[in-house]
């Protein structure tokens, strides 16, 4: 096995162990940070598929600001472990049947990904074999600021939208 | 590396956090889980445009990116909202249309 394949399974591996432990679990803080280090495990991939730039927004946007916006909501509210509260306790939903309904629905749906993958025609032809990598900031930026130049000017203003949008959401009401 | 790698890879995160959205009874567990889900079409993207030798994968990665920051402030500002109603975070308590 060599470097590479020994590289992408590590990082494959972290990234979906953390991802379980997100789910895996009660307590919504422990549930951020192993998103964390999910992200990570992302970070390395993306490295790999010579997107070096990808990797370092990852870390920074995602880990970095969007995560802290969940774990700040996490903390501000003090949020109650899942099923302590008396709405957990009283519904009828948070009995084990639907839940398992749901984890079978999943394996089913991972099951019919990897079937269709499988009987897909060029699945084992290596990501790097046909063509060389494109990894340079100067293309990127270029064919951003080009191409998809109008999708880039309404994410700006969905942007804006959001920001509004949060701003008056989470405001505390006068009455 | 193949291709098929990294689309098996991506479809079972892709299933971990669909999982996360069925099985878990916490809003904020349930955005998380969504941000699995983004991630998981993310590293998709990003393989083709290796395989195709282009940078259109990235870019779609940077749009999916600014998509979810936008969708984790709205979503967490309604959690806030939600939450000083009901003093829970649980989706069940919040069925009624009007209270």
């Amino acid at each position: 096995m060599g470097s590479d394949q020994l590289l992408f399974f590590g990082f494959a591996g972290v990234s979906v162990l953390g991802s379980l432990f997100v789910i895996g679990q009660r307590n919504p803080i422990y549930s951020v940070l192993a998103l964390i280090v999910s992200f990570f495990g992302l970070s390395g991939l993306y490295v790999l598929l010579e997107a070096p730039f990808v990797a370092v927004v990852q870390i920074i946007i995602y880990a970095g600001a969007i995560m802290v916006l969940f774990l700040f909501v996490v903390m501000l509210l003090n949020v109650p472990r899942e099923g302590e509260s008396e709405w957990d306790k009283a519904h009828p939903n948070f009995r084990p049947w639907p839940m398992r309904i749901g984890a079978v629905l999943s394996v089913l749906m991972v099951t019919e990904l990897v079937w269709a993958l499988s009987r897909t025609p060029g699945m084992t032809i290596g990501v790097a074999d046909e063509r060389p990598g494109n990894s340079s900031v100067a293309e990127l930026g270029r064919v951003l600021f080009t191409d998809y130049m109008f999708a880039f000017e309404v994410t700006s203003i969905l942007i804006l939208i959001a920001m509004v949008g949060a701003v008056t959401l989470a405001k505390k009401r006068e009455h | 590396m193949s291709i098929g790698h990294y689309l098996v890879l991506s479809g079972l995160l892709f299933s971990v956090g669909a999982a996360g959205v069925f099985l878990r009874r916490n809003l904020i567990t349930l955005l998380l889980s969504v941000e699995i889900m983004l991630n998981a079409v993310n590293l998709a993207f990003v393989a083709f445009g290796r395989q195709l030798g282009t940078v259109d994968g990235q870019i779609i990665t940077f749009f999916v990116m600014t998509v979810a920051a936008a969708e984790a402030a709205v979503g967490l500002a309604l959690v806030i909202g939600l939450f000083r109603h009901r003093e829970s975070l649980n989706p069940e308590a919040f069925t009624s249309l009007k209270w």
